[in-house]
């Protein structure tokens, strides 16, 4: 069960709202999936995104997996704590694994997203 | 992530795999345990203690007669003549071209009785391969592949795990050699082989034996940490060791020669065989590639495929790449131009289109401590 208070993308993504700053960081279900995670590729400061566009790459010893940006905004943080300890991801991927932060761009594209009832239904077809 | 087809195969061991909560993914055509938890934990207990592995699909070929050496050291790149009872060496299935059909470890388990064990993805090459050119000598070709199974235990731990278990003495087992004995009451082959860059022992024994084998290797081992180790841990610890992987450092366009490994080729053995005249020419002219070690000394992992550069020119490939569990750091193998090869040159990797810089390093990039 995922947290209640989130959004969910179908990439694995999760978006933590506050204010007109949103979080966002990968999924439990998406750190099982990927293993031991063992680097972090994030945007720099003050990059723009598009809602569904790139913003990093998550690396496991395996695998290699882009990162979507669950809605628009500029990029006012991100977590450089991961660059030296990406491990936090798979350690709490809702609390200090997460990436970054976003200046919320359009409010209404967070109806798009998925809430934890729908995400764990995706999850359990998969 | 690929999920498992059902017509793959599977080795005896899958059900116990499953069990343990492993991840099966397809490999060479069966389905085979890629990690039970995290590859790290495992790749570091087998570092550290020791890792139980299947290894199944592996290919075991069986060749006897007196002719068997001769018939090896035609279809082979090395001389198995050389071995002594008892020994094994590296070695490799080249096309008359001189490219690597499959890299192999071959075993003389008695003067006319040798054990050739292939790839699982080129398993069946190899033995239509050596029926065709043992044709002729006086030797018979038995592929035992589909009932023949292999337990791997790897690590400083594993023969104190594996002692008490067998009757097979140890302690005279040397590195790259092989003896018929008992474990946990079964008839097994126990070698002194494996693919970590640890000490360690593959057990061949009958497909139907092969579950009392592991849990026996398990029992014994619980209590020293030794942990059921996959796919995934095998590749970074065979990577950290510096040692080949067949579809990534080597392949059908590349000869002993490109991947470094001109030393496993015998052109001074008496007799034709299959490639020489190709392997003499590339021996004599030099080779057209070399495989390097890399550190990648900014930021990203090198993974197989991306490109090296040297300035703006293109030098070659990166055959392998991950992240170091031991080293902690991006490590690869490329496969690259010789004048570029010497350890400390530097290079860039374009990973996503970005050139990440790495260094030449001499190869292995772990040897165990002794």
């Amino acid at each position: 069960m995922n947290p209640t208070d989130l959004r969910y993308t179908n990439d694995h993504e999760w978006v933590r709202v506050e204010g007109d700053t949103a979080t966002i960081g990968i999924t439990g279900f998406a750190t099982d999936q990927l293993g031991d995670i063992v680097y972090v590729e994030l945007p720099a400061t003050g990059t723009a995104l598009a809602q569904g566009a790139t913003f990093g790459v998550v690396e496991s010893v395996k695998a290699v997996s882009d990162l979507f940006a669950p809605i628009s905004g500029e990029v006012v943080a991100t977590n450089d704590g991961l660059s030296s300890q990406p491990e936090l991801v798979n350690q709490e991927p809702y609390g200090s694994g997460w990436m970054l932060k976003l200046k919320v761009a359009d409010a209404s594209e967070l109806d798009s997203l998925l809430d934890a009832a729908a995400y764990d239904a995706l999850n359990a077809e998969a | 992530m690929t999920e498992t087809d059902a017509e793959l195969r599977e080795t005896p061991l899958v059900e116990t795999h499953r069990a343990l909560g492993a991840r099966l993914i397809e490999f060479g055509g069966w389905s085979m345990p890629v990690q039970y938890g995290s590859i790290l934990e495992e790749h570091r207990a087998v570092r550290e203690r020791a890792g139980l592995f299947d290894l199944s699909h592996m290919g075991e070929l069986y060749l006897d007669g007196p002719g068997a050496g001769d018939a090896l050291a035609f279809a082979l790149v090395s001389d198995p003549r050389t071995l002594a009872v008892g020994r094994a060496h590296y070695s490799m299935l080249c096309a008359p071209d001189g490219g690597i059909i499959d890299d192999l470890i071959v075993y003389r388990l008695a003067e006319t009785r040798f054990l050739v064990v292939a790839n699982a993805s080129n398993a069946e090459v190899v033995s239509d391969a050596l029926a065709d050119r043992v044709t002729g000598f006086a030797a018979v070709l038995d592929d035992r592949s589909l009932d023949t199974a292999l337990v791997a235990i790897q690590g400083p731990a594993a023969s104190g795990v594996l002692a008490p278990l067998t009757d097979v003495a140890l302690d005279e087992l040397r590195y790259y050699a092989i003896a018929e004995g008992a474990v946990a009451g079964i008839d097994a082959l126990v070698a002194r082989t494996g693919y970590t860059g640890e000490d360690g022992f593959e057990l061949f024994v009958a497909w139907q034996d092969a579950q009392a084998v592991w849990d026996a290797l398990s029992e014994v081992g619980a209590p020293a940490g030794v942990i059921a180790c996959g796919l995934g841990a095998r590749d970074t610890l065979r990577l950290e060791a510096g040692m080949p992987l067949y579809g990534n450092e080597l392949d059908r366009a590349t000869t002993p020669f490109d991947a470094g490994l001109g030393r496993v080729v015998k052109l001074d053995k008496p007799g034709d065989f299959v490639g020489r005249a190709a392997l003499e020419k590339i021996a004599r002219e030099g080779a057209a590639r070399a495989l390097v070690g890399l550190h990648v000394t900014g930021r990203g992992i090198a993974r197989h495929g991306h490109r090296v550069m040297v300035g703006d020119r293109v030098t070659g490939v990166v055959t392998s790449g991950t992240h170091s569990p031991t080293l902690g750091r991006a490590v690869a193998m490329a496969s690259v131009a010789p004048s570029d090869a010497e350890p400390g040159t530097m290079v860039n990797i374009e990973i996503r289109e970005v050139p990440v810089a790495a260094e030449v390093v001499a190869l292995p990039f772990y040897r165990r401590p002794r």
